[in-house]
């Protein structure tokens, strides 16, 4: 185990297979797409070794590495993984397979748009497991080129856009994102996320922002303030949260369907991890102050998109407002986390549920709808690129097994008890009433709302009389079958047996609750 | 008195070889090849004036002597007789390059008058003695009035000469004049002698009116602000080596004994042309004339089309530059001038050899002219490229290292000549647009004729040789100035 | 060894000034040969330094009585702009393979000026280095005026003058330096520990700075740049971006501010709010990082954007080196090597790939080509070197520029939001300019069927040894960084650092 260093090699691996498949010609469309295939399940392969050999029990992180790198700023190369690192791996090495696995209509320059892919996935697996700012950011950067390229080369009609808006939005969050970062490595002299949160537990961030800021005449706090501002619009955007979300379902629409799997499955995760990993341990303080404010944001971003989503006509888009959705429940749980509980150890559980409920939403939004927006392929595929709400119309009769397994995932993505999503949208909620009752109450109505556009959905793709135009519509081959079975199973063992995850993160979560001290 | 005259024939020798050698040159041809075809009368002629100049050059190298004869009449020291070497090998570049030159059939007599031109200059670095200075002066110019006047069937030859002469009679008269009014102040026709007398008395309002008639009549002869309307004229209209001469060994003749009269003697009246410490003497006077060489000749040379005219104008610039290692008048300076004459006076030789090549094959002189020759004649162009580069003074050529260490050796005796310095290089920074019009011309210019030019091998190796010169001195300038 | 890399060049030029004409392969070769024997002892030599101490090469007497030496020698700043030049002189004769033209004229000057280069960043003797620097000018501009394009003969004759002007104010500090320190030396060692005194260092610091600072690209003496650049032939402009810049950069760190460090001292009064030199040249370095990408944003000519972007980017090599900051100067030293590098890249896209094949550089033009799909390696190569120009991590200007900026914070707080806005605009502009050439809407005239030649292997080996160079570098910054702070660090440099801890 300790021949080899396991993260760096996981990074290595989609990066190794991304120059690979590049340096096929523009004719080798199938060995493209068999070696981004091997390369995919390689990475997925490793990621399973690592969670072999995963101490679930120790909160801390594992598989540490550190080298010196830079000493003139102080960067060093440190990566490790917890519980919510594993997590976040395990996503994105099952999510990616899937999203090449639903990329049959690509036939344009296949290589680099595996090669993409691969690269996108190794940027993905290094922001989860960076935990020194310098190279974060540069595999957070890392990430987004690759997707811009991907939206830019094989979006829809109105990809130029679309790919412009989703980059200067990310890029903007990500200036913003390093100015803060720059400016904390001016006052403290460290780029470590550990150390900066260890600084931030003692106290002494503030006071080395009040020395480093002296100049101008600012105090400390409204430094702080400015600065966890900074970085909370990089990972707001990302995520996103109303009102920094009108790029997403622009991108989510035009990106070809396997992108946004990608999109929507993981690397809106990176927002909700940045949350997680950064902005929490390192600006509680601050975030706290602002704690009410944010709570209604989540609120904002649960029932608003959740209202946007009912006014929608393209599947595509209504999934993307689903996503923004589901995304607010985590903010939601991470937000009430902050409130200042004093020593009641009864709230601490409370706490220690709705975060884990927000590890579990994070998977398990990831995989479902990572899974909607492939049969949304699928049926694009089928229907010759429409994917309007009611270009269809009584699929069930010519395609029982398509409706039958989408219906699964609708139901999942609905919150259906059994299957995965009801159980952290569940532990969100229990945790998050008894510490911030009133936006818990009105963010419920964004469950209901959900309920009713997924029914309709149902209802005008699915059931009513047949659109005689897809009489002859192909049901779900058997390797499609094949294919989408794994994801579906997955949601079912979820559903029942959240403990699979809940495992390796409740010592995490227990980690952090007691970092962000009562 | 015998002794003595033994003693004299003994330090002219080099120049009675020279004497001889024009004599020889003019009676072999006169007795011999008058019927001859004009390629062997030539070819005679060049053999002997080179054999001749080879001879007076192995003679002083053979006897090297510090000696100094009668009343300053003759003074010879090593600087001097490597002065004298110089103009020697001056001439006998400027000779092979008129070899094959085409405007006379009387090359001998041509060549002889460039010999007793050159009697005059040896002369006039091995003297101290204002009578001989003069007289000697006069035996220069008066061979350079014939020798641009030369080319009897071009009008322009003529003008050139009469010009020539009418400005260089004046201003001997003005030499005269200065040279009197300094013997009747001191006494004395040697320099030291004037020097140490006038050191003894205040300055004399008449000594001031003799500096400035003596620099009215030097500053004729080395071509400086105001006093070179003659220089244009002469430099496009005189025959290609006679201007080379003009410019090259008459030059170095001309600031060696410039240098001579003003420190030697007028030491003790050299007051300050510091910034602000203004005293009056020879200094301010010499100071303004650099001045005024600098920038006048450098911004009218951006205007011309003539290459000869522009190197005429540049040469004036040039004489600004070296006036400044006058103006220093310490040891280091006087060797810093005489590197940069020699140097220049290589260059421009250099110069006009290339321009009598383009002239013979184009038919002209302007920038029209000299139209893509690097594709005609590479080594030609890629010599000019090296003159050209030298005289803007681009490193490592031996133009660079001269203006380094004029300036250098100027600063180093004055501070106060900073504004000078400072104004002299920001002088040679203009010229470097002048001088690249003249090689875009010749680089990135479109040949009218494709055809490659045919240069007489004797030119082309005389060329590459000067461009070696150029180059190694730059680059090596120990060489040289370990002589001075 | 070092010295090699001179002598090689300098070698290869007259070789090729005395090959026959006619043949085509035969000079690419040569000159390739040449700069790879360069480019192979440059990265010998650096492999073997351990650190970044100043090693002598050669060191003989030139000019006794004068005092001149032969000196060459190197430190970590040499060693790293050494490779540099080797880096991009490689890449500069495989993206002239194309080269037909008077092609063994057209080497020759190359490597003359790539030999004048070495030989500026490995002088230690203060005369030898001006005689390095002057040297480069000339093929400078021939490479411009023959080979050149548009209003080549105005834009190379506009660069040889200001270089001359420039260096004209460099020779007269060098020489007032001289006979000040008591004209026994120019050796830049000892001068450095000459005290010269304080009201000299005040005049002899803003010349000599301003006078290498032209070359630089300091605003507002920039004007020859975007000109001389588009202008040159693709391999001059790599060069001129590339390394000539440096040059520049290189004399006002080794000379002006190593020998003169107290003309950065407060003058002890206020001329329009500005306290000391630095300030001046901070404000002036700062003005063109802003001026040049604001320009920049607006040009019409492909080549143009490149060109602006250029002054952009070494205003942040010159702010960097006025914030007297150990982490300023060391991101000002990696700044140059990044931007000779990406600048190199992005001239070689825009020059060789894009327009040796269109044959117009008119944005509005190349934007209904849709080139993205004609040239795609063009277009890859371009978006990467953009998205490294514009600091994105990972390359290596976000290291220069991070260094640059947090030594800006330390010492001009303010200046950092002016420079952010200046990084902000470059993003603005190369992303505009990529749109444009690359990926713009496809018409649907009949323009678009245009094909082009392929991209060549010596253009793809060319891109990927630039691009190669700045990943390294910004994946590893300490492979430079390792040789170039010990360097900052070296005795020459303690009046700097002395004046400079304010």
């Amino acid at each position: 185990m300790n021949l080899l260093p396991p993260i760096s090699l996981l990074t290595v691996v989609p990066l190794v297979g991304a120059l690979a498949v590049l340096t096929l010609g523009r004719r080798d469309s199938r060995m493209a797409r068999t070696l981004a295939f091997a390369f995919a399940f390689l990475a997925l392969a490793v990621v399973v070794v690592l969670w072999h050999w995963f101490n679930p029990t120790a909160g801390g992180l594992q598989f540490e590495e550190v080298h010196a790198w830079i000493p003139a700023l102080g960067v060093e190369y440190h990566v490790g993984i917890d519980g919510l690192g594993l997590l976040m791996l395990l996503l994105s090495a099952i999510v990616v397979p899937m999203a090449m696995a639903a990329s049959s209509r690509i036939v344009e320059r296949v290589p680099l748009y595996f090669s993409l892919m691969l690269m996108l996935e190794a940027g993905l697996f290094g922001t989860f497991t960076a935990l020194n700012f310098f190279h974060w950011f540069l595999f957070w950067e890392l990430s987004l080129i690759p997707a811009f390229f991907l939206i830019r080369l094989w979006g829809g009609v109105q990809r130029a856009a679309a790919a412009t808006q989703f980059f200067i939005y990310t890029m903007v969050g990500s200036v913003a994102l390093l100015l803060a970062f720059l400016a904390l490595f001016l006052c403290t002299g460290k780029f470590d996320f550990m150390d900066l949160a260890t600084l931030a537990q003692s106290g002494q961030l503030l006071s080395s922002l009040a020395s480093g800021f002296a100049l101008h005449s600012l105090t400390a706090g409204k430094v702080g303030l400015l600065l966890c501002f900074g970085a909370f619009l990089g990972f707001a955007v990302k995520v996103p949260l109303i009102p920094f979300h009108t790029w997403l379902p622009n991108a989510y629409a035009e990106a070809p369907a396997g992108v946004t799997m990608l999109l929507t499955g993981t690397m809106s995760k990176m927002g909700v991890y940045g949350f997680l990993r950064i902005l929490l341990p390192i600006f509680y303080a601050q975030l706290r102050e602002v704690r009410t404010g944010l709570l209604w944001l989540a609120v904002a971003t649960i029932v608003l998109s959740a209202y946007a989503a009912l006014a929608q006509k393209d599947l595509k888009r209504i999934f993307a407002y689903s996503s923004i959705n589901h995304l607010g429940y985590c903010m939601l749980g991470i937000f009430s986390v902050l409130k200042w509980t004093g020593d009641n150890p009864a709230l601490g559980v409370e706490k220690a549920a709705a975060l884990n409920g927000v590890f579990l939403q994070m998977f398990n939004h990831g995989l479902t709808a990572a899974t909607l927006f492939w049969f949304v392929a699928l049926l694009e595929k089928r229907s010759g690129g429409l994917r309007g709400l009611d270009d269809f119309g009584g699929l069930r009769k010519v395609a029982p097994v398509f409706c039958g397994m989408m219906g699964i995932a609708l139901f999942s993505s609905l919150g259906l008890p059994g299957l995965n999503e009801f159980v952290g949208e569940f532990l969100i909620f229990k945790g998050t009433f008894p510490l911030a009752s009133w936006p818990t109450s009105v963010s419920t109505l964004g469950l209901l709302l959900t309920a009713i556009f997924i029914l309709t959905i149902l209802q005008r793709v699915f059931s009513g009389p047949l659109n005689s135009k897809w009489a002859g519509m192909h049901d779900l081959t058997l390797s499609e079958r094949i294919a989408l079975a794994p994801p579906l199973v997955l949601m079912f063992v979820l559903g029942v047996y959240p403990q699979l995850v809940l495992g390796f993160t409740n010592s995490t979560v227990m980690q952090l609750v007691r970092h962000l001290r009562f | 008195m015998t002794a003595s005259y033994m003693e004299m024939w003994r330090l002219v020798a080099p120049e009675v070889i020279v004497v001889i050698t024009a004599l020889c040159v003019l009676s072999v041809d006169l007795a011999w090849l008058r019927d001859a075809e004009p390629r062997l009368r030539s070819t005679v002629a060049t053999l002997l004036s080179v054999a001749g100049c080879a001879v007076a050059i192995g003679w002083i190298l053979r006897a090297p002597l510090t000696a100094s004869f009668g009343d300053g009449v003759l003074v010879l020291s090593s600087v001097a007789q490597h002065v004298q070497i110089v103009l020697l090998v001056l001439t006998m570049l400027t000779v092979l390059l008129a070899s094959g030159a085409s405007f006379t059939r009387h090359i001998s007599e041509y060549l002889a008058l460039m010999l007793m031109a050159t009697v005059g200059m040896m002369l006039l670095v091995s003297t101290q003695n204002l009578l001989l200075i003069f007289l000697s002066l006069e035996l220069l110019s008066l061979s350079l009035y014939v020798l641009a006047a030369f080319d009897k069937r071009s009008a322009r030859s003529a003008e050139a000469a009469l010009k020539y002469f009418l400005f260089g009679a004046i201003s001997a008269a003005f030499l005269l004049f200065g040279f009197s009014l300094l013997y009747g102040l001191s006494n004395s026709t040697n320099l030291s002698t004037i020097a140490s007398t006038l050191q003894s008395a205040p300055l004399d309002p008449l000594l001031l009116v003799a500096i400035v008639m003596m620099l009215v009549g030097l500053g004729f002869k080395v071509a400086a602000a105001p006093f070179h309307f003659w220089a244009p004229d002469v430099y496009e209209g005189a025959p290609a080596s006679s201007a080379a001469l003009i410019a090259s060994g008459s030059k170095v003749a001309g600031f060696f004994i410039l240098y001579q009269v003003l420190v030697l003697g007028l030491a003790g009246a050299e007051g300050s042309s510091a910034w602000h410490g203004y005293a009056a003497g020879w200094m301010p006077v010499v100071a303004m004339v650099a001045a005024l060489s600098m920038v006048l000749g450098n911004l009218v040379a951006i205007t011309q089309t003539s290459v000869r005219r522009l190197l005429a104008y540049s040469a004036i610039g040039h004489a600004g530059y070296m006036l400044l290692a006058i103006l220093a008048h310490t040891n280091q300076s006087f060797s810093a001038l005489l590197y940069y004459a020699i140097t220049y006076a290589l260059t421009v030789l250099g110069a006009f050899g290339v321009v009598a090549v383009v002239e013979h094959e184009a038919g002209g002189d302007t920038l029209a002219h000299f139209a893509g020759l690097s594709r005609r004649a590479p080594l030609v162009s890629l010599c000019m490229l090296v003159f050209m580069l030298s005289l803007a003074g681009i490193p490592p050529l031996a133009g660079f290292f001269g203006k380094f260490y004029v300036f250098a050796s100027a600063l180093n005796a004055d501070h106060g000549l900073l504004w000078l310095v400072v104004l002299a290089i920001a002088m040679s920074a203009v010229s470097l647009y002048y001088y690249l019009k003249v090689l875009k011309s010749i680089y990135v210019g479109e040949p009218a004729d494709e055809a490659l030019v045919s240069v007489p091998v004797v030119q082309q190796v005389v060329l590459g040789l000067i461009a070696l010169g150029v180059v190694v001195l730059g680059c090596v300038p120990s060489l040289l100035l370990h002589w001075l | 060894m070092l010295a090699w890399t001179i002598y090689i060049s300098f070698g290869g030029a007259l070789l090729l000034m005395l090959l026959p004409k006619g043949s085509v392969r035969a000079p690419r070769i040569i000159a390739l040969l040449a700069a790879l024997a360069g480019l192979a002892i440059a990265v010998a030599e650096f492999v073997k330094r351990p650190s970044g101490e100043l090693v002598t090469v050669v060191q003989v007497s030139w000019m006794r009585s004068l005092g001149l030496e032969y000196h060459l020698a190197a430190d970590g700043i040499s060693l790293t702009l050494v490779l540099l030049t080797g880096i991009v002189a490689v890449a500069g004769v495989l993206f002239s393979w194309n080269i037909e033209r008077r092609a063994n004229e057209f080497f020759a000057f190359y490597l003359a000026l790539i030999g004048g280069v070495y030989g500026v960043f490995l002088s230690f003797d203060l005369l030898l280095l001006f005689v390095f620097y002057e040297i480069a000018i000339v093929p400078k501009y021939f490479l411009i005026a023959i080979w050149g394009s548009t209003r080549r003969e105005y834009a190379a004759m506009k660069l040889a003058l200001y270089s001359f002007v420039g260096s004209a104010m460099v020779l007269i500090g060098l020489i007032a330096a001289y006979v000040v320190a008591g004209a026994r030396t120019m050796d830049l060692v000892q001068l450095s520990q000459f005290p010269f005194p304080v009201h000299f260092q005040m005049w002899a610091f803003p010349l000599v700075f301003v006078g290498f600072g032209i070359l630089a690209g300091l605003w507002p003496f920039h004007t020859w740049a975007p000109t001389g650049h588009v202008a040159a032939p693709t391999a001059a402009s790599m060069l001129l971006a590339g390394v000539v810049m440096k040059l520049g950069a290189y004399g006002c760190l080794r000379v002006a501010m190593m020998l003169f460090p107290r003309g950065l001292d407060p003058w002890g009064f206020h001329v329009l709010g500005f306290g000391s030199w630095r300030e001046v040249f901070a404000l002036l370095a700062l003005i063109g990082i802003v001026y040049g990408a604001m320009v920049a944003l607006v040009q019409k000519d492909f080549k143009f954007v490149v060109g602006y972007s250029s002054v952009s980017h070494m205003g942040f090599v010159l702010l960097g080196l006025m914030t007297l900051q150990q982490i300023g100067l060391d991101g000002a030293v990696l700044q140059m090597f990044s931007h000779g590098v990406l600048a190199g890249l992005l001239f070689a896209v825009v020059g060789r790939m894009v327009y040796d094949r269109t044959h117009t550089r008119d944005l509005a033009a190349l934007s209904k080509m849709h080139l993205g799909k004609v040239l795609p390696f063009a277009a890859a190569t371009f978006v990467l070197a953009g998205m490294a120009s514009i600091g994105l991590p990972g390359f290596s200007g976000f290291v220069a520029e991070l260094q640059v900026l947090i030594g800006t914070w330390r010492a001009f707080p303010w200046f950092v939001v002016i420079a952010g806005v200046g990084i902000v605009i470059g993003i603005a502009y190369t992303w505009r300019a990529m749109q444009m050439a690359f990926f713009g809407a496809p018409s649907n005239s009949s323009v678009g069927a245009a094909t082009y030649p392929a991209i060549s292997i010596p253009e793809r080996i060319g891109a990927v040894l630039l691009l190669g160079a700045s990943i390294a570098v910004g994946l590893y910054p300490q492979l430079l960084l390792r040789v170039i702070i010990p360097a900052l660090h070296s005795p020459m440099f303690d009046g700097l650092w002395k004046g400079g801890v304010r």
